[in-house]
């Protein structure tokens, strides 16, 4: 018995590590992307390739004071960033890597992850509400409508999933996508559903993952042309630090989910591809999702809070909700 | 409703095309230099503060006619010449530009006669001190023979 705590620690200690590693390396991804696009060079300084800006820019934010505003929430304000990291931390336990990597599977994954991701937005609520100041408060309102508005497509669209897979336990979501790229939820041609309108869930999904990581083109919470920097703009130090990295790991989190949930998470594109470990076609996946994400949001400028608003109401919940119907009606008759 | 879609269709084709574009420009070569490390030669045209130009001797062509001086509508330069003992021309002694008036209008160089005015390629120009934008032009140019 002690031995399997043991494991569980030891998992859940590397699923932390992995978190914050990636949280801190995508930032310099991040940088060097956004400059490659803009064809500039980018971080380069500190370390081969400027490799070693992420530690150091840690380090500054370590050694700089924790302010908090007169008149704010003490407790709100101080609890916020923790919120924001907490959840994407926890949902990497239940994420399955491989076959055999995994921290804790537990068969009710896919409803734990999104508990816990929709209390991240809590994290912007309470952020903007406890710093006492205007453009906080608006990024938070903004948050919230934000929050409402994305999550109702992407559960819609994890139901759809759900039912073809019959389970909510992310292990047997992907083993039911084994064989070859066809099987993959995303191109369901002999897979267990043959609807072939789940391209267009597996683009309503990567949206809705967009947005409820608050990512440009949906960062109108810390649009900084309005609102300064939104919920962190009282935040200094590892207050904003931990929000920083909160972000970084729930788009960790998202693709995460896209690669279980439409790209056949662990498994090999084609079969004779099978000896490769499923771990490397796992990271393969989630980077290059990961990638997109980057390259998302250097291709395309902010949208209106009411462009935002329009496209998950008038588009992507109809077209959800229409793709669940059909999909049942499909289950049904085949 | 045949509407709808179409604009939904389109909508996400620009998107494709937005996003195809950057990444052609995420694999063509960078266009900016690393600024204190590296930097660009000035174009032929880069119009930094005036400088004199030497002889073959290393001396100034300057023949101290004082066009310049009357050409300038700030009144940055101020310039001195005196005769040599048994000389036939002018010789400069003193040529200051005063580069916090100069608005680098380059009639000086173009009322110049005698091929002794340039603009130079100078831009690392950043002080605390007014008295480092009163150049010596003389002392410069001697300088650069060094």
């Amino acid at each position: 018995m002690s031995l399997t705590l043991l494991n569980v620690i030891v998992a859940v200690v590397i699923a932390i590590a992995f978190a914050a590693l990636n949280a801190a390396y995508l930032v310099w991804a991040e940088r060097r992307g956004a400059a490659r696009i803009q064809r500039r060079p980018g971080p380069n300084i500190n370390g081969p390739f400027g490799l070693l800006q992420p530690p150091l820019d840690g380090i500054k934010l370590m050694a700089k004071q924790l302010t908090i505003p007169g008149g704010a929430d003490k407790v709100l304000f101080i609890a916020a960033p923790v919120l924001a990291m907490f959840p994407a931390i926890m949902s990497f336990v239940t994420i399955p890597f491989s076959e055999s990597i995994v921290a804790k599977n537990m068969n009710v994954g896919v409803l734990m992850i999104f508990a816990f991701a929709s209390t991240g937005s809590m994290a912007l609520v309470f952020a903007g509400w406890s710093s006492r100041n205007k453009y906080a408060m608006m990024s938070s309102v903004r948050a919230v409508s934000q929050a409402v508005a994305y999550e109702i497509p992407m559960l819609i669209t994890t139901i759809t999933v759900v039912m073809i897979a019959g389970s909510t336990d992310l292990m047997e979501i992907v083993r039911q996508q084994s064989g070859s790229i066809l099987h993959w939820n995303i191109f369901p041609v002999l897979g267990n559903s043959h609807n072939l309108l789940m391209p267009m869930s597996f683009l309503i999904f990567f949206t809705c993952t967009l947005a409820e990581t608050n990512r440009a083109p949906f960062d109108l919470g810390e649009a900084e042309s309005e609102l300064v920097a939104g919920f962190h703009t009282e935040y200094g130090s590892m207050g904003f630090g931990l929000f920083f990295m909160g972000e970084y790991a729930n788009i960790v989190i998202g693709s995460c989910m896209t690669t279980i949930l439409f790209l056949g998470g662990w498994n090999a594109p084609l079969p004779f591809l099978g000896f490769i470990p499923g771990i490397f076609w796992f990271l393969l996946k989630l980077y290059l999702l990961i990638a997109t994400f980057i390259w998302i949001r250097w291709t395309f400028p902010r949208t209106t809070i009411y462009g935002l608003l329009n496209l998950s109401w008038k588009i992507l919940i109809p077209l959800s909700l229409f793709n669940l119907l059909f999909t049942a009606g499909l289950i049904k008759v085949f | 409703m045949i509407t709808y879609f179409t604009d939904i269709y389109h909508g996400l084709i620009s998107l494709f095309i937005g996003m195809g574009i950057t990444f052609k420009e995420f694999f063509s070569p960078t266009v900016t230099v690393s600024y204190p490390y590296e930097t660009l030669t000035m174009c032929d045209r880069y119009r930094g503060h005036t400088q004199l130009i030497a002889n073959e001797e290393g001396k100034p062509n300057c023949v101290v006619c004082g066009l310049c001086e009357k050409a300038c509508p700030s009144n940055c330069i101020s310039l001195a010449g005196e005769k040599p003992e048994g000389g036939k021309k002018k010789v400069l002694t003193k040529y200051i530009l005063d580069f916090t008036r100069c608005s680098l209008c380059g009639s000086c160089v173009e009322s110049c006669n005698f091929n002794a005015l340039e603009f130079s390629k100078e831009y690392n120009l950043a002080s605390t001190r007014k008295e480092d934008f009163i150049f010596d032009l003389l002392k410069r140019l001697e300088e650069k023979n060094k």
